[in-house]
């Protein structure tokens, strides 16, 4: 057995080992020992992903794990990434997690899911059936589902979330469950190996409609807008680690899905597809970026700004499959590796976000921008990695998202060499909408690291902020460690992406030989991450000494009050709150928006014309949630309230159903001879 | 070459105040004074340098570091942009889309130290830069895929060498709409009028200024000197991506001077253009610039397309 | 528009320069205050304080920067913080109201630093002294190191005075 089915046997068994832990190891030790078995889960699944990324590749059947169909595992170099994703992942938020866990006393039962449901991030990728995607997807969802209900059982909110999520990701998984089974169906095959094979011989049509339902079902998973709705609800309610796992690693098997299925194995498909899917992926960045602009919850920012992300990551893919359809196969591999590089960078700084929000609220119990602030004094080693990662996320040079963005950029840019009408619009109005999720990026974590961490405290509680104990802080050096890496060497990352975008593609009929690296550095572009970095920080240097020379030897810095125009005291009520900071956003998008406000103005007894008393309130809510969901959920309502009146009790009435559902089902089966 | 790099490095270092000071020059001619001299901007900085550096309380790392990181940033932006030579230092890494980011970066940097103030007006004065910055990327990055189609890269001296090399393409439609929009970008980005007002006392009406209300003595200077190299860089670049004669595609002395002879007429044309515009504009509305930069993303798209169909 | 621009550049072309040639420079400042110019080396910027003046000096401070003065040429500027402020004009009676600001205002402008005390009212309370809602003179509340007296002041003093410290 090779690296990766070692890593997959290690990750397995410490996962069992680490469950049996979490249920009867006594509470002093149990996130000790738990936290250190699930770090051992992510760390082997860091070694499969590696080994599968540089070439080894792995297959195992198991037939009698599970009745009728089996399970059959088999890994490949587009596995492997998500692997060594969702592997890194763990191990981060498993050592964060020690230390969250012993604070808050989180019950037996989330100790126990979370080695099981980091295992299924891992099994998902290595799936190599339909049943056996199937079944560790729903693995994976019930986890995810308990994990966001252990934030707070009793809360009403987190309740709320739970709901959402429970139905949306069901849902999700409905529809996957149609299309995959209709694929087999058609293809009278289970095994990826064996659908990959038979896709050349299926109708456009069938495979359209498959196409259409697993878009759905993993776009959901992805978080793409209009399907979001449970991401920013579910996220913030989870304790912060879940939070991490979720964002940084669950929500990429949706795109491991649609990449699996669209471009590898059924063929790469038409380009109306990747059309649909790149101005999905685009109209997502937007409208997640513009929520997490104005949004003043910090999970709730962080939250939409992994649905902007994964609309990044969703334009590679659809540019990747328009590229492949239109035999560019140097393009095609281009925008997939940059679609995968965006993978790995957004889970490296986002679970560094996440755990950052996790310590603020761990000192504070505040998620509120707009009640916290100050606390770069109490937290200084928080808000300096807070600072990494909100630099990666705005995707400024130095932050890991700037290669990965600037790849994007590069991909669509020479695509205008694809020929077609419809790409010509498309294109420059995606790149469009790339750089307005980027500048928005820019102002929406300057708001977040501004307005949370610098200034002055506006709450007690922000006032009373503690450091976050050691583990907590290693958890999130590791992640930052990891950031810092991806910022300045993601060329290192090459020649494994290029293996696993050869794999993506491989159905498809795309050629992608080893020489496809060489093609890539032969479009004319080259960025140098480090270089940049490097003479960025020796001109700093450069011009400390200068300055410190010029304003004289021993010229110590005066400590001065705040210019407060002369008119005392300057408290922390007169500076710029988070709404305050994204108002003139929040009016330029108002129609995006569509804010809600109420004023409630309470007269004297005595006298309308004296006020005693004025309440203002401002919201703003998910338009999307609001002009699509209701009105379906409200037809849906309404439809099973007209429906009662076939359920009436009458027990005649049931069996003259039975007997009317019998006869149908003879007539079919007569009917089908 | 290095050499070249550096040589660019400094010269936008020791030129932008004098580019501040002619601008601030023409334009008092124009209201009937006499001015102050080209001079005057070196003058300030040396005497602000000399002050005794203050450090407001409460402020931390992100309130001392946004004045150098601005002049280090418009440094590294000027070393890489093929201002007097094709044939500069950073040559692979230096990528038009890199630069843009690393001036945003500088500005990101200055918002924060606003908001590290914790007063009122750095707020106000961040949130609104912040705003601006946001809302003209699009139409950057839109004109910069215009730029980067034709040529097929957005290495910076292969776009200078490709537009030296097809002189006709300047008068393209596609060019022409990409310098407008890239033109209000610039306006934008370097807090002149109609955006940004450099010279108001009334804080209501600031961007820019609201956020460095705070600073004194050398981060003063070095404040100043970031926002003036910042304007020359991107002058700079505006002049080398739309009208590049007299950059030189070798490293030989003479092409070097006259290189340098262009740059300077070149950018005191656009400063002057500049100045005298301001004349006659006032300060637009907050909330009617984010229009104005739409219809600059509306212009950038345009090119594109213009790029493709009269190819 | 276009016709707005085209009058306005005739009108700039025909009225040309306005600002009056330059007076002879005045005698050199007292000892302590040519040190201090003698740092600020031929630039000044310039922050009006009103410490409850009656609005002729700050008239008179406005023409002085104006075109027809034009004290920028001597390398005055006015801005809009005291933090970048080396120069306090300050003006008027100081009221029980400004002194708290006034000495805030001084402290926060960053050494070296010059404070001109402009008008009757600003060096010894002028018709105003005895006043009950005057705290003093301006030197009674920050050191001043020029007094520009007059009520009001003409223009040319107090070019006199900025160039005393601009030493242009």
């Amino acid at each position: 057995m090779n690296l990766v089915g070692t890593g997959l046997t290690v990750a397995a068994a410490a996962a069992g080992a680490a469950t049996l832990c979490a249920l009867l190891v006594p509470v002093r030790v149990r996130a000790l020992v738990s936290g250190v078995l699930s770090a051992l889960i992510g760390v082997a699944g860091v070694v499969a992903g590696g080994a599968a990324l540089s070439g080894e590749t792995f297959a195992r059947p198991l037939p009698n794990l599970l009745p009728l169909a089996g399970i059959s595992i088999g890994v490949d170099a587009l596995s492997g990434v998500f692997l060594a994703i969702a592997g890194a992942v763990t191990t981060v938020a498993s050592v964060y997690g020690i230390g969250y866990a012993a604070g808050t006393g989180r019950g037996r039962t989330a100790q126990a899911l979370w080695p099981l449901f980091a295992f299924s991030l891992l099994l998902v990728p290595a799936a190599a059936s339909v049943s056996t995607l199937l079944v560790t997807w729903e693995l994976m969802a019930i986890g995810s589902l308990v994990l966001v209900l252990c934030g707070d059982p009793t809360d009403g909110r987190v309740r709320e979330a739970g709901v959402w999520y429970a139905v949306m990701t069901h849902l999700g998984l409905v529809v996957i469950l149609t299309g995959l089974v209709w694929l087999s169906a058609a293809a009278h095959a289970q095994t990826f190996a064996g659908l990959r094979a038979a896709s050349g011989g299926l109708s456009p049509a069938v495979r359209g409609g498959v196409f259409v339902l697993l878009l759905v079902g993993f776009g959901s998973k992805a978080g793409m807008a209009p399907l979001h709705a449970w991401l920013p609800r579910a996220h913030p309610e989870a304790p912060s680690p879940v939070s991490a796992l979720m964002s940084a690693a669950m929500v990429n098997l949706g795109i491991y899905g649609l990449v699996r299925f669209g471009l590898d194995l059924l063929h790469g498909g038409s380009r109306w597809w990747w059309i649909a899917t790149l101005v999905l992926g685009a109209l997502s960045a937007v409208y997640g970026i513009v929520q997490a602009a104005v949004a003043n919850d910090l999970k709730r920012l962080l939250a939409y700004s992994t649905v902007e992300n994964l609309g990044l990551i969703l334009v590679g893919v659809g540019a990747c499959g328009v590229f492949a359809d239109s035999g560019q196969p140097a393009l095609a591999a281009l925008a997939l590796v940059a679609a995968l590089l965006h993978t790995a960078t957004h889970a490296a700084f986002k679970s560094l976000l996440f755990l950052g929000a996790g310590s603020v609220v761990h000192a504070t119990g505040i998620r509120d921008l707009d009640e916290l602030g100050g606390l770069r004094t109490r937290m200084p080693v928080t808000a300096g990695l807070f600072t990494l990662g909100a630099l990666g996320a705005a995707a400024l040079p130095g932050g890991a998202g700037f290669p990965s963005e600037w790849l994007l950029l590069q991909s669509l840019i020479h695509g205008l060499a694809v020929p077609g009408i419809v790409v010509v619009v498309v294109l420059p109005v995606a790149v469009g909408a790339i750089a307005l999720s980027a500048g928005l990026a820019v102002a929406t974590f300057v708001k977040a690291l501004g307005t949370g961490f610098l200034a002055k405290p506006r709450s007690p509680a922000a006032a009373q902020a503690h450091e976050a104990p050691a583990s907590m802080r290693a958890g999130m050096w590791l992640a930052a460690a990891a950031c810092a890496g991806l910022a300045v060497l993601p060329g290192a990352a090459g020649p494994a992406l290029a293996r696993a975008a050869a794999a993506g593609l491989r159905g498809s009929g795309t050629p992608v030989s080893g020489g496809v690296l060489h093609q890539l550095t032969a479009l004319g572009s080259t960025l140098s991450p480090l270089l940049l970095v490097a003479v960025v920080a020796a001109a700093l240097l450069l011009l400390r000494a200068v300055l410190m020379l010029a304003s004289g030897p021993g010229r110590r810095r005066a400590v001065v009050p705040l210019w407060d125009c002369g008119a005392p005291p300057l408290t922390a009520r007169m500076g710029y709150t988070a709404t305050s900071f994204a108002e003139p956003l929040q009016r330029v998008f108002d129609d995006v928006l569509a804010p809600e406000s109420d004023l409630d103005v309470t007269p004297h007894a005595e006298s309308a014309y004296l006020v005693e008393r004025v309440a203002f309130s401002r919201a703003v809510p998910d338009r999307i949630e609001h002009r699509l969901y209701e009105p379906v959920l409200h037809s849906m309502r309404r439809a099973g309230q007209a429906a009662r009146v076939l359920a009436d009790g009458s027990v005649h009435r049931y069996l003259g159903y039975g007997f009317g559902g019998v006869l149908v089902i003879l007539l079919i089966l007569v009917a089908a001879q | 070459m290095l050499a070249i790099s550096l040589v660019q490095a400094f010269l936008v270092l020791f030129g932008a105040p004098l580019l501040v000071g002619w601008m601030r020059q023409l334009r008092s001619r124009l209201e009937g004074r006499v001015g102050a001299g080209m001079l005057q901007p070196w003058r300030d900085l040396v005497k602000l340098l000399r002050k005794a550096p203050q450090q407001p309380e409460g402020t931390g790392p992100a309130f001392r570091i946004a004045p150098l990181l601005g002049v280090a940033c418009g440094g590294v932006a000027a070393a890489a942009i093929p201002l007097l030579s094709t044939r500069t230092g950073l040559g692979a890494g230096a990528d038009l889309i890199a630069v843009v980011a690393l001036l945003t970066l500088a500005t990101a940097a200055l918002a924060l130290a606003g908001l590290d103030t914790g007063t009122a007006f750095g707020g106000m004065g961040a949130s609104r830069e912040m705003t601006i910055t946001a809302l003209a990327e699009p139409a950057v990055l839109t004109a910069v895929f215009a730029l980067a189609t034709r040529v097929g890269s957005t290495n910076l001296p292969a776009i200078v060498a490709a537009t030296l090399n097809h002189g006709a393409r300047l008068a393209s439609p596609a060019t022409l709409l990409a310098a407008v929009a890239l033109g209000v970008v610039v306006l934008a980005e370097t807090g002149r009028l109609p955006v940004d007002n450099p010279a108001t006392h009334l804080e209501l009406t600031m961007m820019h200024e609201a956020m460095v209300l705070e600073y004194s003595g050398p981060d003063l200077a070095l404040i100043e000197l970031g926002a003036a190299m910042r304007l020359t860089v991107l002058l700079g670049l505006w002049s080398a991506l739309f009208a590049p004669w007299g950059i030189a595609t070798g490293t030989s002395v003479a092409a070097l001077a006259i290189a340098l002879a262009a740059l300077v007429a070149k950018t005191a044309l656009l400063g002057a253009l500049i100045a005298v515009g301001e004349v006659f504009m006032a300060k637009l509305r907050l909330f009617r610039v984010p229009e104005l930069l739409a219809g600059s993303f509306l212009l950038a798209v345009l090119a594109v397309t213009a790029s493709f169909f009269l190819a | 528009m276009g016709t707005a621009v085209l009058s306005l550049l005739g009108k700039i072309a025909s009225i040309g320069r306005v600002a009056e040639p330059a007076p002879t420079p005045p005698e050199p400042a007292p000892a302590d205050l040519a040190r201090r110019a003698k740092a600020l080396r031929g630039s000044a910027q310039v922050r009006c304080v009103d410490a409850g003046s009656c609005n002729g000096c700050e008239i008179e401070i406005g023409q002085a920067f104006g075109p027809v003065y034009d004290v920028e040429r001597y390398g005055a500027r006015i801005v809009a913080s005291p933090r970048h402020a080396d120069v306090l004009l300050v003006t008027g009676p100081v009221t029980r109201n400004m002194a708290e600001p006034l000495r805030r205002t001084y402290q926060a402008a960053a050494e070296p630093r010059v404070v001109i005390a402009v008008g009757d009212c600003a060096v010894d309370c002028g018709q105003f002294a005895g006043g009950y809602g005057v705290e003093g003179a301006v030197a009674d509340v920050v050191p001043v190191d020029l007094a520009v007296p007059g009520c009001p002041p003409t223009p040319d003093q107090i070019v006199a005075a900025l160039r005393r410290v601009t030493g242009r």
